[in-house]
């Protein structure tokens, strides 16, 4: 009778562990559904819309069919130069600075920044830059907007240098001061140039990551259907042109909208996948 | 030697000055934002909270509409998002740890986390929104398509990696040797799960709910587009409804007199601590529990 009840138990635990592992798999795998979806969507629906016009021409006015999202392209190139060139120096900065100083009040205040500053919704971010450029300067601009992609890229640079010059050994170090090599060319000629994939992965990364980015960009760069290089004027960007074109009655423009979000994709997938081939192969090893 | 040293000095000022520059950002925002909504906070006070009418014409501003579009929305991903992102920690960090299958799937999480918020908005509104909407003549609510439904749908999908690489971590941290103790008494996987991992790695599991929960709350275009622009509170989980985000963004540009603005400002300072709350209490909740290791 008890051998029973427990042979019966052990088929019970049996099935409800291999029902388990059904459902766990099945529910991870569907997962890569809506992935699959989205990029055939944006695949199928973009190339047809791609040609040389959308490369080379800039938007048409309501009504005229045709024409292309060429400024949009020329503007995100210009908001995200910009961003790399303000955030880049201070991030890697704090970076190095972090690496440095495991410990002491500035830097764990600091880790918890970076932390809160990554949570930070962009749209407050784009909030931010129009408070502090767009209010004083009374006009929208590529500037403003490159402000707050910047903003945005600073926590993902910051924690990448900061952790792959953390990979970096000691020893290293050592022999280089033992040779009478001062500070700042140790960490500049020796602990950077170890640790410069990292350094590198988390700069693609992160201006991956600004490429898409939307919602800064509505009240900074605000868009504009000319093709603009100024950067004290509203500028156009591919993220913004694909939400203004899709939330559009237009048929001809919604259809611009899915080759932009093609353009997009690419670029910004292209940008992980080097991340990913660099921070492979030029992995920090000792 | 003397050049160098000044050199020295002069690096070491730089990264000082830019880690200061990286703490004072964080201030400063919190500042200006509570500076830019003051006249706001004066005009409304406590009612900013409890109103319910959003009328710029009248200048008349209330938030709680569009918070409870943004609880309800957030919330209902959330719970969509939880029983996928723990399969596929599961899957990645004990069932299948390795092999293709694991490589294929840990490169789709990657691949979904990478695309834009813009994408996922396009695609729910030309893909997604339609199917839903013959879901809703189905069943026999106004087929309107977008709503509060289909943007925590898109919010699920677009915070499943996130919380699902937390979780992965955090279940990869379980000691070999308790695993190993539970099967040699005869323990199932099943068993071992309930009873080993998830007590082990309870409270990391849920601390990276929480970081995705204040992801999804500020989390804009996609809504925005998806999520129907309606003033009223929403009645239902189908209804159209405006989330804190998704009203910033459309209005931002289009507010004139200083009170309206300085409201959507205030809103934006909302969405700024709530998120930071949740911010800072998912990174204590994972930092006790590598200390604990």
């Amino acid at each position: 009778m008890k051998k029973e009840l427990t042979e019966a138990k052990l088929f019970i635990n049996n099935i409800k562990d291999k029902f388990f592992t059904v459902l766990i798999v099945f529910l991870s795998i569907a997962m890569v559904i809506p992935l699959i979806l989205i990029l055939f969507y944006i695949f199928r629906n973009g190339i047809m819309a791609i040609n040389w016009e959308l490369f080379f021409n800039i938007p048409k006015p309501t009504g005229e069919t045709g024409g292309g999202v060429s400024n949009a392209i020329v503007g995100s190139l210009i908001l995200i130069f910009f961003a790399c060139i303000i955030a880049l120096p201070v991030g890697i900065a704090s970076g190095i600075y972090l690496s440095e100083n495991k410990s002491g009040k500035l830097a764990q205040i600091a880790r918890v920044t970076v932390d809160v500053l990554q949570g930070i919704p962009s749209i407050v971010i784009g909030i931010i830059a129009y408070i502090w450029i767009v209010v004083p300067s009374k006009s929208f601009s590529a500037i403003s907007g490159s402000v707050s992609l910047a903003i945005m890229m600073l926590p993902v640079v910051i924690k990448n240098t900061e952790e792959t010059l953390k990979l970096i050994p000691l020893s290293l170090k050592e022999a280089a001061y033992a040779l009478g090599v001062p500070y700042h060319r140790v960490i500049l000629k020796v602990v950077l140039p170890a640790g410069l994939s990292g350094v590198l992965t988390g700069i693609l990364v992160s201006v991956a990551r600004i490429a898409g980015e939307t919602a800064p960009l509505l009240f900074t760069a605000f868009g504009n259907p000319f093709f603009s290089t100024n950067l004290f004027k509203p500028i156009e960007a591919l993220p913004h042109i694909i939400f203004k074109y899709a939330s559009s009655p237009y048929e001809d423009w919604q259809s611009i909208a899915w080759g932009a979000s093609l353009i997009l994709v690419a670029f910004v997938l292209f940008l992980n996948l080097i991340a990913k081939v660099v921070s492979k192969k030029w992995k920090v090893k000792f | 030697m003397k050049s160098s040293n000044g050199k020295t000095i002069i690096f070491r000022r730089i990264i000082l000055l830019s880690i200061i520059i990286v703490c004072f950002l964080f201030l400063a925002m919190f500042i200006s934002l509570l500076v830019a909504s003051f006249p706001s906070i004066i005009k409304f006070g406590i009612s900013f909270f409890t109103g319910s009418t959003w009328d710029p014409v009248s200048g008349q501003f209330g938030a709680l509409p569009f918070i409870i579009g943004t609880l309800l929305t957030s919330i209902t991903a959330l719970l969509i998002s939880i029983p996928f992102a723990l399969s596929i920690a599961l899957f990645l960090g004990e069932y299948f740890n390795s092999g293709p299958i694991s490589n294929f799937l840990s490169s789709s999480m990657e691949l979904l986390a990478g695309i834009p918020s813009i994408i996922y908005g396009i695609w729910g509104l030309f893909v997604l929104a339609p199917v839903i909407r013959s879901f809703q003549l189905a069943i026999g609510v106004p087929p309107l398509g977008v709503g509060i439904f289909t943007a925590s749908i898109i919010l699920a999908i677009m915070i499943i990696p996130y919380s699902a690489s937390i979780a992965r971590e955090v279940i990869g941290m379980v000691p070999e040797e308790l695993k190993e103790a539970a099967y040699s008494l005869g323990a199932t996987r099943f068993e071992v799960t309930k009873k080993v991992i998830f007590p082990y790695s309870g409270s990391g599991i849920f601390a990276g709910i929480l970081l995705s929960f204040g992801r999804a709350l500020g989390e804009t275009m996609a809504v925005t587009m998806v999520i129907g622009n309606s003033y009223d509170i929403p009645n239902s989980l189908f209804s159209p409804a405006h989330t804190i985000s998704s009203l910033i963004a459309n209005e931002f540009t289009e507010a004139t007199d200083s009170v309206y603005v300085s409201s959507l400002i205030e809103m934006g300072l909302i969405l700024f601590v709530i998120t930071i709350i949740f911010g800072i209490l998912g990174r204590f909740t994972i930092q006790k529990l590598s200390i604990k290791d």
